[in-house]
């Protein structure tokens, strides 16, 4: 029995096409005829979701669809994300080659248009086309890697905080705490810096340095949740306390910490290429990595600007994209919004 | 009010002492152990065991952790293994630096935020707004380093109107008593060189400060927009009051608590932020000593300067909500 209460935010989508706007406004005028489980919690304490006949994330879902905001994020993320796992057949070049060599002197860097070489080349006389395709690759594995590390880190202590309350809520959250009297930057720094200057390390450092945010978000977020109708109804029914704790309260808290997720992966990108210009990502001086090539441009900023440049407009184009798709997630899930 | 302070300061205290205990233990996480750190490159095993007896870390770890506080209190923070200087010192000479960088960023975030945002929020959905909104995005999604570069290379490389790198112009021969150079510039009558030292300060400012300007921005902007819809302004309209009474004391006042929060974080978080900028103007701040501290493997700078700014940081957080008490009486602790 126990197993049968949906939450009201997360009940099965009663009718198929969940799309089409005709088919929602008829389920609102009245209960949906197809509801399996009459009678539940859901249905008697908080009616407004189980009317609306769309799940929080499906009518979230919706509303992003409809956002050109959100549509231009996501097109530049699945661009990104395109280039990065096509590297090697879009990259004329190899990251670390160097094939321009022999054109390249140390007071003439061949420019955009170059014969062959349609970005330049950069003081190496490495492609700068095939660097920046090859550097898309490292920026998303940075990014989605140490995101996940942190969202998995925050969840795990978020969750204990939340879950368990008491003596653990107190240990954990004062060690967030402390961990917040650290800028975000300073510490993925100063964890970069003890875990060896790779790139490895530089997931780790920004991860690690994402866990508190993350801990207190989903922390938060399960105490607003905590005094819900369905939990008090998950607790007369006798639900134990981890399932409600599992099952119930976790799943409904994890909307901020999504966006929150989101909106980390720009900072993450940003954060990446901001760790390997302080030349924490370690590697050879031409690894073709955004950050690392603001690095070298900096010597060649009169001669050859573009060698800044693009980098540069790669990395911020890439946090737009993450930036505009997490905002337009927050909106969509935004109960404020909903409402109208 | 009195308790409300005891508590925080003794909270304030509690986090330091979290942290301290955090960063002993991380330099003793180092491959190779403290002696490694201070010895970096020339670290054999015979120097290791050298260094091991002399600073005691062969002793147990808890006698290590109570010898390693007492200095802290009593304000040894160890040498820079670079420099050769006492950390404090050293921390003694950057600190203004990267104080009155962080003080003309965040000048310029909210002489130019605040009237953007409430700016926007009266013309809501008009292209101010757009604009609005649009430049604050672009705060956030360009890498300050990268804005620094592009300011580099505009009024710098290309213009030639502002300095490229450093803190004030080598050739000018400046007395330096407090180390703030504008400061100085002031005191000694010296107005070409504090003249100078400002020009120094422009574009890294501007940097450091956009992205606390895109935020304080947004704030703002999100603040105005819902306090005019809020009922009591309406009613206040109603009735007839003044335009600039009703913009100043009704919408502004209340709009800019949270703004207060904002301006207050952000100015924390451009102490550890100053560490890009201060790297590409190269500008002799905390930042500055941070980012060589990384590539010298200078664990004493590090660890000292982490426990400097997150004290700051702290303290700044304090003064916010401290100050959220003088704006708003309905938050005043009783």
């Amino acid at each position: 029995m126990s197993a049968n209460i949906p939450d009201p935010n997360q009940l099965p989508e009663p009718l198929p096409p969940a799309g089409d706007r005709p088919i929602d406004a008829v389920v609102m005028t009245g209960p949906p005829a197809g509801e399996p489980e009459p009678g539940t919690a859901a249905d008697k304490g908080d009616t407004r979701h189980a009317d609306r006949g769309t799940s929080l994330w499906g009518e979230a879902f919706q509303r992003l669809r409809r956002s050109p905001i959100a549509i231009v994020g996501a097109v530049i993320i699945l661009l990104f994300v395109l280039v990065a796992l096509l590297a090697p057949w879009l990259a004329p070049y190899g990251g670390e080659d160097t094939p321009g060599m022999s054109l390249v002197t140390p007071t003439d860097i061949p420019g955009i248009g170059t014969p062959g070489y349609p970005l330049g080349l950069d003081n190496f006389g490495g492609d700068v086309l095939s660097k920046l395709i090859w550097g898309a690759r490292s920026s998303l594995l940075v990014g989605v890697i140490s995101t996940c590390i942190g969202l998995l880190g925050g969840m795990v202590l978020g969750a204990l905080a939340g879950g368990f309350g008491g003596w653990v809520d107190t240990v954990i959250m004062r060690v967030v705490d402390i961990l917040l009297s650290v800028p975000n930057l300073l510490m993925a720094v100063s964890i970069a810096a003890i875990a060896g200057q790779t790139p490895f390390a530089v997931m780790i450092a920004i991860g690690a340095a994402q866990i508190p945010v993350f801990a207190r978000l989903l922390r938060s977020s399960m105490l607003q949740q905590r005094g819900a109708d369905y939990i008090l109804a998950a607790q007369t029914l006798g639900l134990s306390r981890s399932k409600i704790t599992m099952s119930h309260l976790l799943p409904n808290s994890t909307g901020p910490v999504i966006v929150q997720a989101t909106l980390a992966l720009a900072t993450a990108v940003i954060d990446a290429a901001a760790l390997s210009f302080l030349g924490l990502g370690g590697g050879v001086p031409q690894t073709a990595e955004w950050g690392r090539m603001l690095t070298v441009a900096q010597n060649f900023l009169s001669s050859a600007p573009q060698l800044a440049f693009l980098p540069g407009i790669c990395i911020a184009i890439t946090a737009l994209g993450f930036t505009l798709l997490g905002e337009s997630l927050r909106e969509a899930l935004d109960p404020k919004a909903r409402k109208r | 009010m009195l308790r409300f302070i005891a508590k925080r300061l003794g909270l304030l205290v509690l986090t330091l002492f979290g942290l301290s205990l955090l960063l002993f233990f991380w330099v003793r996480a180092l491959p190779g152990g403290p002696a490694t750190a201070l010895l970096g490159e020339r670290a054999t095993p015979e120097a290791i065991a050298e260094i091991n007896a002399a600073y005691g870390f062969d002793q147990p770890i808890w006698t290590q952790y109570v010898t390693y506080i007492g200095k802290l209190l009593s304000g040894n923070f160890g040498v820079s293994t670079q420099t050769k200087l006492p950390v404090l010192e050293q921390f003694g000479n950057q600190f203004p630096a990267t104080f009155e960088l962080a003080i003309f960023a965040i000048l310029f975030a909210v002489i130019v935020g605040i009237p953007l945002g409430y700016w926007a929020a009266r013309h809501y959905g008009k292209w101010q707004d757009n604009t609005s909104v649009v430049l604050s995005l672009l705060g956030v999604v360009i890498p300050v380093f990268f804005l620094a570069f592009i300011l580099k290379w505009i009024f710098a490389v290309q213009l030639g109107w502002l300095p490229t790198a450093g803190r004030a112009d080598v050739r000018l021969d400046a007395t330096h008593y407090t180390n703030f150079y504008v400061l100085d510039g002031l005191i000694t009558g010296e107005l070409d060189a504090a003249w100078d030292a400002f020009k120094h300060l422009i574009l890294p400012g501007i940097a450091l400060g956009s992205i606390p300007l895109a935020i304080i921005t947004r704030i703002t902007r999100a603040a105005v927009l819902e306090v005019q819809g809020a009922d009591y302004v309406r009613t206040a309209k109603a009735k007839g009051m003044p335009n600039t009474i009703l913009r100043n004391r009704f919408i502004l006042r209340n709009a800019l608590l949270p703004v207060v929060t904002t301006v207050g974080l952000q100015l924390g978080l451009l102490f550890a932020g100053a560490v890009l900028t201060e790297t590409v103007f190269a500008f002799q701040g905390v930042g500055y000593g941070i980012a060589q501290a990384i590539s010298n493997a200078d664990y004493p700078v590090l660890q000292a300067y982490i426990i400097f700014i997150a004290l700051i940081y702290s303290v700044i957080n304090l003064v916010v909500d401290l100050l959220y008490g003088v704006i708003d009486p309905r938050v005043r602790v009783k």
